[in-house]
């Protein structure tokens, strides 16, 4: 069977067929993983029992025993999910050998779906960065040119999608970190609505922005993972009771008299023309099928980069507090514990075990939600938040979903930018915002630059309604010129 | 402008431990950001409520029962030092 091109609702069917094996499949997947982690970094760890797990699924399948819709089927995790007995790191030193005495719940149902963990994906350090070059293990490559970023956070996902080093990838979004890298690989990237997936046992980074999602080669793969993937969890207070539709099953994509909202982009957004003849080629195939487009703007959208990097590192500065030395994860080394105060064993931990980006984001944060700077800061950001917020609700009064680039440009080249933070931070424009507002997107592919490298669109919907970016994102998808192109690693 | 005190008191505050080459750094990286920070001063925000969770809340009741998850002795497999059933750590008191 055809591993590499065959769809997660394909080899599903072979499996049932018995014209393939979940040991099979998984060994397919961890050989070429594992052939090509040298060449591209995207795992931090494997899972070295999914072989002995793949079997159990294969003995269950035989005796007739309904395993899942997901059965047999590897999953690439990004580190930031705990994985029970698997170690999460979260990429930094702080975490290396930490592991997990649970299962976050999105693992779980993906376990319970029968889905196999292949190991744990490479990505920047507590996912604070752009292009995974933060990573304590080293930055992981883009497969279309080794020479670039993959984008980040979620980096590693977004290799081990475009490379197929597992049919599917979770990833997490704060600020764009699902999208943007599944833009710089040209693959699909999904971040539904803030409250659909649980965050428990998903590492804190910021609460209030974080939210998982998934990688995939098609919109009707991350349709189905995140079906199974969504839902309420007692356990995470701010997940939603709504019901999860049936994404894949209901996908429709003829988008006859759909509204499109178009960004109105200004120049100050520095926008790259590649992304934009892209973006016009995206709006002229949506408008060749019968979508109307409707122009749209954002006001205090170019406000939404240091609205984000405000709250996202106010938020972060409390959630990393809890890496202490004392219960888990790094501890400096000291010759007599006896002799020294807590406060220098908190700090040398902490000074040694974080990243550089982690540490300046947490200084970033505590000066922000300190006493008096906490109201020129974090509450007007707070407050900015809401009349961004309020701008993306009143738009979506005259349109269904919205399109924008998700990046300024297509993937950019390795130490590019990690000297200069604020460039780095504002190449996120189109994607902070969302996050802040909370709205599900999407990132499709829908073309190549003439460096040959894959470019997409940023699809936007309503909150929990997810079905309409997903349908609209499937017509773009299905008339695609880059549909199926991959890189040769 | 954040100036050498400023950053120090913050690392204290954040429990960091930053050496003299670092504070340098980060008082030019950080006084960069809060200066591109300060646009938003300019947007009118009287009257607004902070937005702090994207979506709306739902609160729901549940049984009060207690539920077994992880055990002590798994809890303190990821310790980096402990004494029988307790984590070692500097003197507190």
């Amino acid at each position: 069977m055809d591993l590499i091109n065959s769809s997660v609702q394909e080899i599903q069917k072979a499996l049932l067929e018995k014209k393939v094996s979940a040991k099979e499949i998984c060994q397919f997947f961890l050989d070429r993983a594992m052939n090509l982690q040298q060449s591209l970094n995207a795992f931090i760890s494997f899972n070295e029992d999914i072989l002995e797990q793949a079997e159990e699924i294969d003995n269950r399948l035989a005796r007739g025993e309904n395993c899942g819709v997901l059965a047999g089927i590897p999953i690439g995790v990004k580190d930031m999910f705990c994985t029970k007995g698997l170690e999460t790191t979260a990429a930094s030193r702080m975490l290396q050998n930490f592991v997990p005495p649970y299962d976050a719940t999105v693992i779980r149902r993906l376990k319970n779906a029968g889905a196999l963990v292949l190991g744990k994906l490479n990505q920047d350090e507590f996912a604070m960065g752009s292009s995974n070059e933060t990573s304590f293990f080293g930055p992981c490559l883009n497969p279309w040119d080794k020479k670039r970023v993959p984008g980040g956070s979620s980096g590693g996902s977004a290799v081990a999608q475009a490379a197929r080093l597992a049919p599917l990838n979770l990833g997490t979004d704060t600020g764009g970190s699902i999208r943007q890298p599944a833009n710089y690989c040209g693959v699909v990237g999904v971040k539904p609505t803030y409250g659909r997936i649980s965050r428990y046992g998903m590492i804190a980074y910021a609460s209030s922005l974080d939210q998982a999602g998934i990688f995939a080669d098609s919109v009707s793969e991350a349709a189905l993972a995140l079906e199974i993937m969504s839902g309420f969890d007692p356990h995470d207070g701010t997940t939603s009771q709504k019901a999860v539709p049936t994404w894949a099953k209901l996908l429709d994509s003829s988008i006859t008299d759909i509204r499109v909202g178009v960004l109105k982009l200004n120049s100050e957004q520095a926008i790259e023309s590649t992304v934009k003849s892209v973006m016009d080629l995206a709006i002229s195939e949506l408008e060749k099928q019968g979508a109307r487009i409707v122009p749209i703007e954002i006001k205090h959208l170019d406000a939404a980069v240091p609205v984000y990097y405000l709250i996202a590192a106010s938020e972060a500065s409390s959630n990393l507090a809890r890496y202490d030395g004392v219960r888990y994860g790094y501890r400096s080394e000291f010759e007599n514990l006896s002799a020294i105060s807590l406060d220098e064993f908190y700090g040398r931990t902490r000074q040694e075990a974080f990243g550089p980006e982690v540490r300046r984001r947490i200084m970033l944060g505590t000066y922000c939600l300190s006493s008096g700077y906490l109201d020129a800061y974090y509450n007007k950001a707070s407050q900015v938040r809401r009349l961004l917020t309020e701008q993306y609700l009143n738009a979506f009064k005259n349109c269904d979903v919205i399109l924008s680039p998700v990046s300024t440009s297509a993937a950019f080249k390795v130490g590019e930018r990690i000297s200069d933070p604020l460039a780095m931070y504002l190449n996120d424009i189109f994607t902070t915002s969302i996050n802040l507002a909370g709205l599900p997107a999407l990132s499709v592919p829908f073309g190549m630059t003439p460096d040959n490298l894959p470019v997409g669109v940023q699809i936007i919907a309503p909150h929990f309604e997810e079905q309409k970016m997903l349908n609209v994102a499937l017509a773009l998808e299905l008339a695609s010129s880059v549909r199926g192109v991959r890189p040769s690693v | 402008m954040i100036d050498k005190d400023a950053i120090e008191n913050i690392a204290r505050l954040a429990r960091l431990e930053v050496g003299p080459q670092e504070i340098e750094e980060l008082r030019q990286q950080m006084s960069k950001a809060l200066k591109y920070f300060e646009q938003i001063s300019k947007i009118d925000t009287t009257n607004i409520k902070p937005l702090i969770t994207p979506t709306e809340i739902e609160t729901y009741w549940r049984e009060d029962k207690v539920e077994q998850t992880t055990t002590t002795e798994e809890i303190l497999e990821n310790a980096p030092d402990k004494v029988g059933r307790l984590f070692r750590v500097p003197p507190v008191v």
